[in-house]
């Protein structure tokens, strides 16, 4: 029952969450600032952790690749369907759950108790729309780019660690990467993003919009958000693979 | 003029306001006192509309708040300044920002005309030359007082004020009172707050509403608080030595 709760409140609060903004310019000034602090703010971590862990799935395919007659390239073909289909979409976007989900449900959290929220309120401003709506837009707009970056630095730290270990060549490599190339598998990560952005906005807001108490029922709140943002992220992740690729 | 009739409001099945009636007078400043948990703060809460009343009706000047249409309710919003008992800045934003919030908002007025009418209220509550600074950047009693600055920016008819004085030091209690009573004088603005401090109820209590476990158990001025022998009105203020002797010589002066 209390699941089904939340449920319906938090639809109720996506109804006044996308409402037309009272003023268009205090709107954009916020929308603005959200791609910042969302958007901009996530690229180093994103750049990082991409770089990286492409470099660790070519290697690990490199060294699980003993058979010599299984082509050296696949290491590139594996890296690129890996990083694009799992590793980018949906992996980076549970980085950005725990760093942004975070982040958001504090920030709007500390607003409630400290009463901003109220004083919103009393204004006469619809406070969901206000806080809400330009943090769905900044995520959804800017996410994608963000996966767009991360699938094409996990691809070239993949290159980067054959360089290096010299386990496998640039010319395999690079022909894994050309071989059998769906532009599909790229729209299909891009459509899993967009729902992610809006699990990644929507979720830490609910929980911070609605906490109760002090600071400590804030950070309690935060871990909430960033568990229940993984897991929608998670079930999502099987029902659009399910969907959009069977 | 806000005119509250049997005001019920419950909790979870908890009453918390029982059947309150009573009125606020513009160029007025009245004080709801009582112990904690007696619904004072859920009590100006339903004033401005934070909760929703059970039964019972808060008319201001003839129009019930509840019934209002979206565009009366927009337009009653904007007659509503608040000052909240922890000031409830927006940390994000400059002092400048936060009182001219409101006017951006709601007002089609220029950049340059907005920042005029900051500054002329940031003047007014005596704090000019703060206005790049941020509210952690600044003492309890600036917050405050920006915050009396972001409340009656859009010329309110209804201040209302929870706990103005809570956290601050004597003096500067004082200084927080005066203001908002000049403000209520010079704009003939109806003004409710929300108090413990005694001082206040001395100093500027034009009227006294006291609360006793959601229902009102007195009412009147702060000359006859201490003229009232009213047993739980007694009991709370003269509480300490201090206000005893003070009430002791009130009424020996004026015998």
């Amino acid at each position: 029952m209390t699941y089904l709760k939340h449920i319906g409140k938090y639809f109720m609060m996506l109804g006044q969450v996308f409402k037309r903004p009272q003023k268009g310019r205090v709107f954009k000034e916020a929308l603005f600032k959200e791609f910042d602090e969302l958007g901009i703010k996530s690229i180093g971590i994103v750049i990082f952790i991409s770089f990286f862990i492409g470099g660790v799935i070519a290697l690990q395919t490199a060294l699980n690749i003993e058979n010599p007659l299984i082509p050296k390239y696949l290491v590139g073909f594996a890296t690129k369907r890996s990083v694009i289909l799992e590793f980018a979409p949906t992996f980076c976007s549970i980085i950005l759950a725990g760093k942004v989900g975070s982040y958001i449900t504090s920030s709007i959290g500390s607003m409630r108790v400290s009463e901003q929220i109220d004083a919103l309120e009393v204004m006469g401003i619809n406070s969901l729309n206000y806080l809400v709506l330009p943090k769905v837009l900044a995520t959804v707009f800017f996410y994608p780019f963000l996966i767009i970056l991360a699938m094409f630095l996990g691809i070239f730290g993949g290159w980067v660690a054959g360089f290096t270990s010299s386990m496998f060549s640039e010319i395999d490599y690079t022909q894994g990467l050309q071989l059998d190339f769906n532009p599909f598998l790229v729209q299909y990560a891009l459509i899993k993003t967009l729902i992610f952005a809006f699990l990644i906005a929507t979720v830490p807001s609910y929980h911070g919009y609605y906490v109760k108490g002090g600071s400590i029922a804030v950070g309690k709140a935060s871990t909430q958000a960033v568990v229940w943002t993984i897991i929608l992220i998670v079930i999502s992740n099987y029902f659009l693979t399910q969907m959009l690729l069977t | 003029m806000i005119i509250v009739d049997k005001l019920y409001k419950g909790f979870n099945g908890i009453q918390v306001l029982k059947g309150i009636s009573t009125t606020f007078k513009p160029g007025k400043t009245s004080l709801i006192i009582g112990q904690s948990g007696s619904g004072k703060t859920v009590f100006l809460k339903s004033l401005i509309g934070l909760h929703t009343p059970e039964s019972g009706t808060i008319s201001f000047n003839g129009g019930i708040n509840t019934e209002f249409t979206t565009e009366q309710k927009r337009q009653w919003r904007q007659e509503i300044g608040m000052v909240f008992q922890g000031s409830a800045l927006f940390d994000s934003q400059t002092v400048q920002e936060n009182v001219m919030f409101p006017l951006k908002m709601f007002k089609k007025q220029s950049e340059e005309q907005m920042l005029e009418r900051v500054n002329f209220v940031l003047k007014r509550v005596n704090l000019e030359n703060s206005n790049s600074k941020f509210p952690a950047e600044l003492s309890g009693g600036m917050q405050k007082r920006v915050a009396i600055a972001r409340a009656i920016v859009m010329n309110p008819k209804y201040l209302f004020c929870d706990e103005p004085n809570s956290g601050l030091d004597p003096n500067t209690a004082i200084l927080i009172d005066d203001l908002i009573q000049e403000i209520t004088d010079e704009y003939q603005i109806t003004t409710v707050i929300n108090t413990h401090d005694m001082n206040s109820v001395m100093q500027i209590g034009d009227k006294i509403v006291f609360l006793k476990d959601g229902v009102k158990a007195w009412e009147g001025t702060n000359k006859e608080v201490f003229k009232t022998d009213n047993e739980a009105v007694v009991k709370f203020v003269y509480s300490s030595e201090l206000f005893k002797k003070v009430r002791l010589a009130y009424l020996n002066e004026t015998k």
